[in-house]
Protein backbone atom coordinates (compact mmCIF):
# COMPACT_ATOMS: atom_id res chain seq x y z
CA UNK A 1 0.00 0.00 0.00
CA UNK A 2 1.74 3.36 -1.42
CA UNK A 3 1.52 6.15 0.94
CA UNK A 4 -0.51 8.01 -1.02
CA UNK A 5 -3.70 5.91 -0.12
CA UNK A 6 -3.55 7.14 3.58
CA UNK A 7 -2.84 10.67 2.83
CA UNK A 8 -5.85 10.41 0.68
CA UNK A 9 -7.71 8.66 3.08
CA UNK A 10 -6.89 11.65 5.72
CA UNK A 11 -8.22 13.92 2.83
CA UNK A 12 -11.22 12.61 2.95
CA UNK A 13 -11.35 12.17 6.83
CA UNK A 14 -10.67 15.61 7.10
CA UNK A 15 -13.74 16.61 4.41
CA UNK A 16 -15.99 14.68 6.18
CA UNK A 17 -15.46 16.53 9.30
CA UNK A 18 -15.59 20.14 7.05
CA UNK A 19 -18.46 19.62 5.09
CA UNK A 20 -20.96 19.36 7.85
CA UNK A 21 -19.20 22.19 9.58
CA UNK A 22 -19.82 23.89 6.36
CA UNK A 23 -23.54 23.59 6.59
CA UNK A 24 -24.23 24.41 9.78
CA UNK A 25 -22.50 28.00 9.59
CA UNK A 26 -24.42 28.50 6.03
CA UNK A 27 -27.70 27.48 7.88
CA UNK A 28 -27.01 29.85 11.03
CA UNK A 29 -25.94 32.79 8.29
CA UNK A 30 -29.06 32.29 6.19
CA UNK A 31 -31.49 30.95 8.92
CA UNK A 32 -33.42 33.51 11.04
CA UNK A 33 -32.77 33.88 14.95
CA UNK A 34 -35.75 34.61 16.58
CA UNK A 35 -35.90 32.89 19.68
CA UNK A 36 -38.88 32.01 22.32
CA UNK A 37 -39.43 30.17 25.01
CA UNK A 38 -42.02 27.44 23.95
CA UNK A 39 -39.59 26.87 20.44
CA UNK A 40 -37.14 26.02 22.48
CA UNK A 41 -39.00 23.56 25.03
CA UNK A 42 -38.58 19.97 24.45
CA UNK A 43 -41.09 18.17 21.44
CA UNK A 44 -43.92 17.24 23.57
CA UNK A 45 -46.82 18.89 21.85
CA UNK A 46 -47.26 21.44 23.56
CA UNK A 47 -46.88 19.99 27.29
CA UNK A 48 -44.60 20.37 30.15
CA UNK A 49 -42.76 16.84 30.04
CA UNK A 50 -43.68 15.20 32.86
CA UNK A 51 -40.45 13.69 33.69
CA UNK A 52 -36.79 13.92 32.68
CA UNK A 53 -36.02 12.19 29.35
CA UNK A 54 -32.69 10.39 30.58
CA UNK A 55 -34.31 7.35 32.62
CA UNK A 56 -33.90 3.56 32.66
CA UNK A 57 -34.89 1.18 30.18
CA UNK A 58 -35.21 -2.25 29.70
CA UNK A 59 -32.48 -4.40 30.75
CA UNK A 60 -33.28 -6.18 27.01
CA UNK A 61 -31.22 -3.83 25.12
CA UNK A 62 -28.38 -4.57 27.38
CA UNK A 63 -28.92 -8.84 26.39
CA UNK A 64 -28.75 -7.85 23.39
CA UNK A 65 -25.38 -5.35 23.56
CA UNK A 66 -23.48 -8.21 25.19
CA UNK A 67 -24.59 -11.06 22.35
CA UNK A 68 -23.09 -8.59 20.07
CA UNK A 69 -20.03 -7.93 21.36
CA UNK A 70 -19.35 -11.85 21.56
CA UNK A 71 -20.42 -12.33 18.08
CA UNK A 72 -18.79 -9.30 16.59
CA UNK A 73 -15.60 -10.01 18.42
CA UNK A 74 -16.28 -13.40 16.50
CA UNK A 75 -16.57 -12.14 12.98
CA UNK A 76 -13.47 -9.59 13.81
CA UNK A 77 -11.68 -12.79 14.44
CA UNK A 78 -12.73 -15.07 11.71
CA UNK A 79 -11.65 -12.04 9.09
CA UNK A 80 -7.97 -13.41 8.69
CA UNK A 81 -9.26 -16.32 9.09
CA UNK A 82 -11.22 -15.95 5.82
CA UNK A 83 -8.45 -13.91 4.12
CA UNK A 84 -5.89 -16.71 4.07
CA UNK A 85 -9.19 -19.40 3.09
CA UNK A 86 -8.04 -19.24 -0.36
CA UNK A 87 -4.04 -19.72 0.20
CA UNK A 88 -4.10 -22.60 3.23
CA UNK A 89 -4.30 -26.27 2.78
CA UNK A 90 -8.26 -26.50 3.27
CA UNK A 91 -9.46 -29.22 5.27
CA UNK A 92 -7.41 -29.02 8.58
CA UNK A 93 -8.17 -25.00 8.25
CA UNK A 94 -11.52 -25.64 7.63
CA UNK A 95 -11.69 -28.12 10.62
CA UNK A 96 -10.37 -25.33 12.93
CA UNK A 97 -13.01 -23.15 12.47
CA UNK A 98 -15.94 -25.53 12.65
CA UNK A 99 -14.09 -25.93 16.35
CA UNK A 100 -14.26 -21.80 16.53
CA UNK A 101 -17.58 -21.29 15.62
CA UNK A 102 -18.88 -24.68 16.99
CA UNK A 103 -18.39 -23.27 20.34
CA UNK A 104 -19.76 -19.81 19.39
CA UNK A 105 -23.30 -22.02 17.68
CA UNK A 106 -23.54 -23.70 21.35
CA UNK A 107 -23.62 -20.92 23.26
CA UNK A 108 -25.82 -19.34 20.58
CA UNK A 109 -28.72 -22.63 20.87
CA UNK A 110 -28.23 -22.22 24.79
CA UNK A 111 -29.33 -18.52 24.52
CA UNK A 112 -31.81 -19.23 22.77
CA UNK A 113 -33.43 -22.00 24.53
CA UNK A 114 -33.08 -20.49 27.74
CA UNK A 115 -35.33 -17.26 26.42
CA UNK A 116 -33.08 -14.88 26.80
CA UNK A 117 -34.20 -13.54 23.50
CA UNK A 118 -37.84 -13.65 23.61
CA UNK A 119 -39.40 -9.92 24.09
CA UNK A 120 -42.46 -11.25 25.95
CA UNK B 1 -0.55 -0.31 -10.37
CA UNK B 2 -1.16 3.29 -11.09
CA UNK B 3 -3.22 5.03 -8.46
CA UNK B 4 -5.96 7.31 -8.78
CA UNK B 5 -3.73 10.07 -7.70
CA UNK B 6 -0.49 9.41 -10.18
CA UNK B 7 -3.34 8.37 -13.11
CA UNK B 8 -5.59 12.31 -12.83
CA UNK B 9 -2.27 13.88 -12.16
CA UNK B 10 -0.61 12.53 -15.91
CA UNK B 11 -3.79 13.42 -17.44
CA UNK B 12 -4.33 17.12 -16.32
CA UNK B 13 -0.49 17.70 -16.27
CA UNK B 14 -0.44 17.92 -12.65
CA UNK B 15 3.65 17.62 -11.01
CA UNK B 16 2.63 15.48 -7.95
CA UNK B 17 5.74 16.07 -5.84
CA UNK B 18 5.21 20.19 -6.48
CA UNK B 19 2.74 22.37 -3.96
CA UNK B 20 0.49 23.34 -6.56
CA UNK B 21 0.56 19.59 -7.65
CA UNK B 22 -0.55 18.60 -4.44
CA UNK B 23 -3.43 21.29 -3.76
CA UNK B 24 -4.14 20.15 -7.21
CA UNK B 25 -4.31 16.49 -7.09
CA UNK B 26 -6.12 17.47 -3.27
CA UNK B 27 -8.89 19.57 -5.46
CA UNK B 28 -8.93 16.43 -7.96
CA UNK B 29 -9.83 14.69 -5.20
CA UNK B 30 -12.73 16.29 -2.91
CA UNK B 31 -14.73 18.38 -5.83
CA UNK B 32 -15.89 15.03 -7.38
CA UNK B 33 -16.31 12.85 -4.17
CA UNK B 34 -18.29 16.11 -2.44
CA UNK B 35 -20.63 16.60 -5.72
CA UNK B 36 -21.12 13.15 -6.33
CA UNK B 37 -22.19 12.39 -2.36
CA UNK B 38 -24.40 15.51 -2.63
CA UNK B 39 -25.51 14.34 -6.49
CA UNK B 40 -26.41 10.50 -5.19
CA UNK B 41 -28.45 12.75 -2.26
CA UNK B 42 -30.88 14.77 -4.60
CA UNK B 43 -30.94 12.10 -6.61
CA UNK B 44 -32.18 9.06 -4.38
CA UNK B 45 -34.30 11.30 -2.80
CA UNK B 46 -36.17 12.36 -5.79
CA UNK B 47 -36.37 8.95 -6.76
CA UNK B 48 -37.74 8.02 -3.73
CA UNK B 49 -40.91 10.20 -3.72
CA UNK B 50 -41.41 9.29 -7.71
CA UNK B 51 -41.18 5.55 -6.72
CA UNK B 52 -43.56 5.74 -3.51
CA UNK B 53 -45.57 8.03 -5.51
CA UNK B 54 -46.04 5.84 -8.67
CA UNK B 55 -46.36 2.43 -6.44
CA UNK B 56 -49.39 4.69 -4.90
CA UNK B 57 -50.91 5.60 -7.81
CA UNK B 58 -49.48 9.18 -7.75
CA UNK B 59 -47.04 11.08 -9.43
CA UNK B 60 -44.48 12.81 -6.98
CA UNK B 61 -43.48 16.34 -6.93
CA UNK B 62 -43.52 17.23 -10.70
CA UNK B 63 -43.58 21.09 -10.42
CA UNK B 64 -39.73 22.05 -10.07
CA UNK B 65 -37.61 20.98 -12.51
CA UNK B 66 -38.16 18.12 -14.99
CA UNK B 67 -40.39 15.74 -13.72
CA UNK B 68 -39.86 17.28 -10.16
CA UNK B 69 -35.99 16.38 -10.41
CA UNK B 70 -35.00 19.85 -9.09
CA UNK B 71 -37.93 19.38 -6.38
CA UNK B 72 -34.66 18.07 -3.97
CA UNK B 73 -32.56 21.01 -4.05
CA UNK B 74 -35.82 23.90 -3.81
CA UNK B 75 -36.08 21.38 -0.17
CA UNK B 76 -32.56 22.23 0.23
CA UNK B 77 -32.70 25.66 -0.11
CA UNK B 78 -35.62 26.03 1.98
CA UNK B 79 -33.87 23.99 4.81
CA UNK B 80 -30.92 26.69 4.12
CA UNK B 81 -33.25 29.53 5.66
CA UNK B 82 -34.73 27.82 8.59
CA UNK B 83 -33.72 28.39 11.93
CA UNK B 84 -31.18 26.10 13.66
CA UNK B 85 -32.33 25.36 17.22
CA UNK B 86 -31.10 23.71 20.04
CA UNK B 87 -33.37 22.73 22.78
CA UNK B 88 -32.88 24.50 26.13
CA UNK B 89 -32.53 20.87 27.95
CA UNK B 90 -30.09 19.55 25.24
CA UNK B 91 -26.55 18.75 25.43
CA UNK B 92 -25.20 21.18 23.45
CA UNK B 93 -21.57 19.77 22.60
CA UNK B 94 -22.97 16.08 21.98
CA UNK B 95 -25.97 17.29 20.09
CA UNK B 96 -23.86 19.33 17.72
CA UNK B 97 -21.76 16.42 17.30
CA UNK B 98 -23.92 13.70 16.76
CA UNK B 99 -24.61 14.59 13.39
CA UNK B 100 -21.46 15.34 11.90
CA UNK B 101 -20.37 11.74 13.41
CA UNK B 102 -23.39 10.25 11.31
CA UNK B 103 -22.97 12.17 8.70
CA UNK B 104 -18.52 11.19 8.90
CA UNK B 105 -19.10 7.53 8.78
CA UNK B 106 -21.03 7.40 5.55
CA UNK B 107 -18.93 9.96 3.68
CA UNK B 108 -15.46 7.99 4.50
CA UNK B 109 -17.15 4.87 3.31
CA UNK B 110 -17.40 6.72 -0.19
CA UNK B 111 -13.20 7.03 -0.35
CA UNK B 112 -12.78 3.03 -0.55
CA UNK B 113 -15.94 2.59 -3.01
CA UNK B 114 -13.93 1.69 -6.28
CA UNK B 115 -15.42 3.34 -9.48
CA UNK B 116 -14.01 1.27 -11.73
CA UNK B 117 -9.83 -0.04 -11.55
CA UNK B 118 -8.10 3.31 -11.19
CA UNK B 119 -10.70 5.71 -9.96
CA UNK B 120 -10.46 5.16 -6.25
CA UNK B 121 -9.48 7.33 -3.74
CA UNK B 122 -7.88 4.78 -1.10
CA UNK B 123 -7.54 1.49 -2.61
CA UNK B 124 -7.11 -0.01 0.95
CA UNK B 125 -6.26 -3.97 1.19
CA UNK B 126 -8.67 -3.71 4.33
CA UNK B 127 -11.71 -2.28 2.39
CA UNK B 128 -14.16 -4.61 3.70
CA UNK B 129 -12.86 -4.29 7.07
CA UNK B 130 -12.63 -0.39 6.99
CA UNK B 131 -16.51 -0.23 5.64
CA UNK B 132 -17.50 -2.55 8.37
CA UNK B 133 -15.85 -0.43 10.85
CA UNK B 134 -16.49 2.87 9.89
CA UNK B 135 -20.47 1.80 9.50
CA UNK B 136 -20.73 0.78 12.69
CA UNK B 137 -19.61 4.72 13.68
CA UNK B 138 -22.67 5.72 12.60
CA UNK B 139 -24.66 4.05 15.40
CA UNK B 140 -22.21 5.94 17.98
CA UNK B 141 -23.56 8.83 16.19
CA UNK B 142 -27.04 8.17 16.57
CA UNK B 143 -26.90 7.36 19.98
CA UNK B 144 -25.90 10.50 20.45
CA UNK B 145 -28.18 12.64 18.81
CA UNK B 146 -30.77 10.19 20.38
CA UNK B 147 -28.92 10.54 24.29
CA UNK B 148 -28.15 14.70 24.02
CA UNK B 149 -31.81 15.64 22.64
CA UNK B 150 -33.33 15.06 25.99
CA UNK B 151 -36.84 13.92 24.70
CA UNK B 152 -37.96 10.71 24.86
CA UNK B 153 -38.87 9.97 21.58
CA UNK B 154 -35.62 10.87 20.73
CA UNK B 155 -33.57 8.58 22.97
CA UNK B 156 -36.26 5.75 22.30
CA UNK B 157 -35.46 5.96 18.55
CA UNK B 158 -31.60 5.55 19.46
CA UNK B 159 -32.03 2.71 22.14
CA UNK B 160 -33.64 1.14 19.03
CA UNK B 161 -31.34 2.09 16.15
CA UNK B 162 -28.69 0.99 18.40
CA UNK B 163 -30.19 -2.22 18.69
CA UNK B 164 -30.92 -2.87 15.21
CA UNK B 165 -27.54 -1.50 14.03
CA UNK B 166 -25.63 -3.59 15.86
CA UNK B 167 -27.14 -7.17 15.83
CA UNK B 168 -27.78 -6.36 12.41
CA UNK B 169 -24.16 -6.30 11.98
CA UNK B 170 -23.38 -10.05 12.65
CA UNK B 171 -25.29 -11.58 9.68
CA UNK B 172 -23.62 -8.68 7.51
CA UNK B 173 -20.30 -9.39 8.95
CA UNK B 174 -20.87 -13.37 8.60
CA UNK B 175 -22.15 -12.28 4.73
CA UNK B 176 -18.78 -10.46 4.00
CA UNK B 177 -16.73 -13.28 5.24
CA UNK B 178 -18.35 -15.67 2.98
CA UNK B 179 -17.26 -13.50 0.14
CA UNK B 180 -14.07 -13.29 1.50
CA UNK B 181 -13.54 -17.02 1.24
CA UNK B 182 -14.61 -17.16 -1.83
CA UNK B 183 -12.31 -13.58 -3.16
CA UNK B 184 -8.87 -14.65 -0.61
CA UNK B 185 -8.52 -10.74 -0.53
CA UNK B 186 -10.32 -8.31 1.41
CA UNK B 187 -9.38 -4.93 -0.84
CA UNK B 188 -12.29 -4.22 -3.02
CA UNK B 189 -10.25 -3.91 -6.42
CA UNK B 190 -8.96 -7.60 -5.78
CA UNK B 191 -12.17 -9.11 -5.16
CA UNK B 192 -14.32 -7.20 -8.72
CA UNK B 193 -11.31 -8.28 -10.54
CA UNK B 194 -12.20 -11.62 -9.34
CA UNK B 195 -14.92 -11.60 -11.10
CA UNK B 196 -13.65 -9.94 -14.55
CA UNK B 197 -15.31 -12.02 -18.04
CA UNK B 198 -18.48 -12.88 -18.25
CA UNK B 199 -21.71 -12.36 -16.73
CA UNK B 200 -21.45 -15.77 -15.18
CA UNK B 201 -17.96 -15.18 -13.68
CA UNK B 202 -19.85 -13.11 -10.91
CA UNK B 203 -19.93 -14.07 -7.28
CA UNK B 204 -23.43 -14.30 -7.46
CA UNK B 205 -23.02 -17.24 -9.37
CA UNK B 206 -19.85 -18.54 -8.40
CA UNK B 207 -21.33 -21.62 -6.08
CA UNK B 208 -24.99 -22.64 -4.31
CA UNK B 209 -25.17 -20.72 -2.19
CA UNK B 210 -23.96 -17.14 -3.06
CA UNK B 211 -27.82 -16.02 -3.50
CA UNK B 212 -28.64 -16.58 0.11
CA UNK B 213 -25.61 -15.21 1.27
CA UNK B 214 -26.47 -11.87 -1.24
CA UNK B 215 -30.19 -12.37 0.69
CA UNK B 216 -28.85 -12.08 4.07
CA UNK B 217 -27.02 -9.45 3.09
CA UNK B 218 -29.47 -7.28 1.49
CA UNK B 219 -31.28 -8.02 4.32
CA UNK B 220 -29.10 -6.86 6.88
CA UNK B 221 -28.00 -3.48 4.96
CA UNK B 222 -31.84 -2.77 4.80
CA UNK B 223 -31.77 -2.79 8.67
CA UNK B 224 -28.19 -0.94 9.24
CA UNK B 225 -29.79 2.00 6.93
CA UNK B 226 -32.88 2.13 9.26
CA UNK B 227 -34.88 1.80 5.83
CA UNK B 228 -38.08 -0.14 5.79
CA UNK B 229 -39.45 -2.90 6.75
CA UNK B 230 -37.13 -2.07 9.19
CA UNK B 231 -37.49 1.83 10.11
CA UNK B 232 -38.37 1.29 13.98
CA UNK B 233 -36.20 3.46 14.83
CA UNK B 234 -37.85 6.25 12.63
CA UNK B 235 -41.57 5.27 13.13
CA UNK B 236 -43.07 8.47 12.10
CA UNK B 237 -46.58 6.71 14.27
CA UNK B 238 -44.75 5.89 17.24
CA UNK B 239 -42.00 7.98 17.90
CA UNK B 240 -42.35 11.35 15.85
CA UNK B 241 -39.56 11.12 13.44
CA UNK B 242 -37.15 8.88 16.52
CA UNK B 243 -33.60 9.75 17.21
CA UNK B 244 -33.61 13.33 14.82
CA UNK B 245 -37.05 14.70 16.16
CA UNK B 246 -34.97 17.76 17.79
CA UNK B 247 -33.15 18.81 14.72
CA UNK B 248 -34.23 21.22 12.14
CA UNK B 249 -32.73 23.11 9.41
CA UNK B 250 -29.51 22.20 8.09
CA UNK B 251 -28.69 19.50 10.96
CA UNK B 252 -31.72 17.40 9.81
CA UNK B 253 -30.38 18.18 6.31
CA UNK B 254 -26.94 16.00 7.15
CA UNK B 255 -29.08 13.60 8.71
CA UNK B 256 -30.70 13.00 5.72
CA UNK B 257 -27.98 13.40 3.39
CA UNK B 258 -26.13 10.68 5.63
CA UNK B 259 -29.06 8.21 5.15
CA UNK B 260 -29.99 8.34 1.64
CA UNK B 261 -25.60 8.30 1.05
CA UNK B 262 -25.50 5.45 3.63
CA UNK B 263 -28.14 3.59 1.09
CA UNK B 264 -25.44 4.01 -1.88
CA UNK B 265 -22.90 2.64 0.19
CA UNK B 266 -24.77 -0.96 1.17
CA UNK B 267 -25.48 -0.96 -2.41
CA UNK B 268 -22.50 -0.34 -3.91
CA UNK B 269 -20.78 -2.58 -1.18
CA UNK B 270 -23.18 -5.48 -3.30
CA UNK B 271 -22.36 -4.31 -6.32
CA UNK B 272 -18.82 -5.00 -5.38
CA UNK B 273 -19.47 -8.24 -3.67
CA UNK B 274 -21.42 -9.98 -5.95
CA UNK B 275 -22.21 -8.07 -9.31
CA UNK B 276 -19.29 -7.84 -10.37
CA UNK B 277 -18.47 -4.01 -9.51
CA UNK B 278 -17.48 -1.90 -12.69
CA UNK B 279 -17.32 -5.23 -14.75
CA UNK B 280 -20.41 -5.03 -17.55
CA UNK B 281 -20.40 -8.63 -18.00
CA UNK B 282 -19.60 -8.50 -21.62
CA UNK B 283 -15.53 -8.72 -22.06
CA UNK B 284 -15.15 -6.44 -24.67
CA UNK B 285 -16.76 -3.83 -23.12
CA UNK B 286 -14.47 -3.98 -19.96
CA UNK B 287 -11.33 -4.05 -21.91
CA UNK B 288 -12.23 -1.89 -24.41
CA UNK B 289 -8.82 0.53 -23.91
CA UNK B 290 -7.29 -2.72 -26.12
CA UNK B 291 -9.11 -1.59 -29.01
CA UNK B 292 -9.30 2.33 -28.94
CA UNK B 293 -5.67 2.49 -27.58
CA UNK B 294 -4.15 5.26 -25.69
CA UNK B 295 -5.29 7.95 -22.73
CA UNK B 296 -8.77 7.87 -24.66
CA UNK B 297 -8.99 4.18 -24.12
CA UNK B 298 -8.01 4.54 -20.71
CA UNK B 299 -10.84 6.92 -20.21
CA UNK B 300 -13.25 5.33 -21.75
CA UNK B 301 -12.82 2.17 -20.62
CA UNK B 302 -12.55 3.66 -16.95
CA UNK B 303 -16.27 5.75 -17.69
CA UNK B 304 -17.84 2.98 -18.83
CA UNK B 305 -16.33 0.92 -15.35
CA UNK B 306 -18.17 3.99 -13.32
CA UNK B 307 -21.36 4.54 -15.35
CA UNK B 308 -21.45 0.35 -14.27
CA UNK B 309 -21.15 0.53 -10.68
CA UNK B 310 -23.08 3.48 -10.15
CA UNK B 311 -26.40 2.38 -12.40
CA UNK B 312 -26.10 -1.07 -10.68
CA UNK B 313 -25.82 0.75 -7.19
CA UNK B 314 -28.91 2.68 -8.26
CA UNK B 315 -30.72 -0.50 -9.30
CA UNK B 316 -30.31 -2.04 -5.89
CA UNK B 317 -31.43 1.52 -4.36
CA UNK B 318 -34.48 1.37 -6.55
CA UNK B 319 -34.99 -2.32 -5.16
CA UNK B 320 -34.72 -0.54 -1.64
CA UNK B 321 -37.22 1.62 -2.17
CA UNK B 322 -39.76 -0.60 -3.65
CA UNK B 323 -39.08 -2.88 -0.34
CA UNK B 324 -39.96 0.08 1.59
CA UNK B 325 -43.28 1.17 -0.29
CA UNK B 326 -44.54 -2.14 -0.07
CA UNK B 327 -44.09 -3.91 3.00
CA UNK B 328 -45.57 -2.71 6.69
CA UNK B 329 -42.78 -2.04 9.25
CA UNK B 330 -42.26 -5.07 12.12
CA UNK B 331 -42.33 -4.94 15.28
CA UNK B 332 -39.03 -4.39 17.18
CA UNK B 333 -39.45 -8.20 18.69
CA UNK B 334 -40.32 -9.39 15.34
CA UNK B 335 -37.07 -7.86 14.38
CA UNK B 336 -34.55 -9.10 17.19
CA UNK B 337 -36.49 -12.66 16.21
CA UNK B 338 -35.38 -12.32 13.02
CA UNK B 339 -31.91 -11.62 13.49
CA UNK B 340 -30.58 -13.36 15.81
CA UNK B 341 -32.89 -16.68 15.53
CA UNK B 342 -33.00 -16.79 11.93
CA UNK B 343 -30.10 -14.64 9.92
CA UNK B 344 -27.53 -15.44 12.74
CA UNK B 345 -27.66 -19.33 12.70
CA UNK B 346 -29.00 -19.21 8.80
CA UNK B 347 -25.34 -16.92 8.00
CA UNK B 348 -23.28 -19.47 10.10
CA UNK B 349 -24.04 -22.14 8.11
CA UNK B 350 -23.59 -20.82 5.11
CA UNK B 351 -19.93 -19.23 6.24
CA UNK B 352 -19.29 -23.44 6.92
CA UNK B 353 -21.35 -24.23 3.58
CA UNK B 354 -19.02 -21.82 0.66
CA UNK B 355 -15.94 -22.64 3.12
CA UNK B 356 -16.50 -26.12 2.68
CA UNK B 357 -17.61 -25.92 -0.97
CA UNK B 358 -14.17 -23.29 -1.32
CA UNK B 359 -11.92 -26.30 0.61
CA UNK B 360 -12.74 -29.23 -1.67
CA UNK B 361 -12.33 -27.29 -5.09
CA UNK B 362 -9.08 -26.26 -3.57
CA UNK B 363 -6.67 -23.50 -4.46
CA UNK B 364 -7.07 -24.45 -8.13
CA UNK B 365 -9.89 -21.70 -9.60
CA UNK B 366 -11.06 -24.59 -12.00
CA UNK B 367 -14.89 -25.04 -13.32
CA UNK B 368 -15.77 -21.54 -12.59
CA UNK B 369 -17.54 -20.81 -15.26
CA UNK B 370 -19.02 -23.96 -15.75
CA UNK B 371 -20.75 -23.60 -12.35
CA UNK B 372 -21.54 -19.97 -13.04
CA UNK B 373 -23.70 -20.69 -16.48
CA UNK B 374 -25.22 -23.81 -14.21
CA UNK B 375 -26.17 -20.94 -11.50
CA UNK B 376 -27.07 -17.95 -13.97
CA UNK B 377 -29.82 -20.56 -16.05
CA UNK B 378 -31.31 -21.51 -12.20
CA UNK B 379 -31.44 -17.93 -11.39
CA UNK B 380 -33.01 -17.18 -14.63
CA UNK B 381 -35.54 -19.89 -14.58
CA UNK B 382 -36.13 -19.16 -11.01
CA UNK B 383 -37.05 -15.60 -12.09
CA UNK B 384 -39.27 -16.85 -14.46
CA UNK B 385 -41.26 -18.74 -12.11
CA UNK B 386 -41.45 -16.10 -9.85
CA UNK B 387 -43.07 -13.33 -12.70
CA UNK B 388 -45.54 -16.29 -13.18
CA UNK B 389 -46.66 -16.93 -9.60
CA UNK B 390 -46.85 -12.58 -8.84
CA UNK B 391 -48.67 -12.72 -12.22
CA UNK B 392 -51.02 -15.21 -11.16
CA UNK B 393 -51.10 -13.59 -7.21
CA UNK B 394 -51.77 -10.07 -9.19
CA UNK B 395 -54.48 -11.18 -11.44
CA UNK B 396 -56.88 -11.66 -8.64
CA UNK B 397 -56.10 -8.01 -7.15
CA UNK B 398 -56.71 -6.30 -10.53
CA UNK B 399 -58.87 -4.42 -9.10
CA UNK B 400 -56.47 -2.32 -7.65
CA UNK B 401 -55.01 -1.28 -11.16
CA UNK B 402 -58.08 0.02 -12.34
CA UNK B 403 -58.48 3.13 -9.90
CA UNK B 404 -58.15 6.54 -11.35
CA UNK B 405 -54.43 8.42 -11.15
CA UNK B 406 -54.23 10.88 -8.88
CA UNK B 407 -52.61 13.95 -9.28
CA UNK B 408 -50.85 15.58 -6.06
CA UNK B 409 -47.80 16.94 -5.70
CA UNK B 410 -46.43 14.96 -2.64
Amino acid sequence: MEPSVLVSLLIVLGLAAAIPVVMVILGRAFGPKRPTEVKYSVYECGLEPPVDARRRFTVKFYEVAVLFVVFDVEVAFLFPWALLFKKSSGFLFFGEMIVFLGILGVGLFYVIKRGALEWE
Amino acid sequence: MESYFTFVSSVLGFEPTSLLGFVGAIAVWAVPITAFVSVVGLVSIWLERKISAHIQCRVGPMEVGPHGALQTLADGIKLLGKEDLVPAQADRILFGLAPMLVFASTFVGFAVIPFSQKAVIADLNLGIFFLAAVGSLEAIGVVMAGWSSNNKWSLFGAIRAATQVVSYEIPLGLSLLAVVVVAGSMSLNDITQAQSGWVWNWFLFRNPFMWAVFLIYFIASLAECKRAPFDLPEAESELVSGFHTEYSGMRFAIFFLAEYGAMYIVSAIAVVLFFGGWYTGIPFLDHISGSIGGTTGVVVENLIGAGTIIVKSFLLICVQMWIRWTLPRIRLDQMMDLCLKYLLPFSLVLLVAVSLWQAFQGPIDGGNSVMGMIMLAATVASLIWMRRLAGRVSKASALRRELPVVKTGL
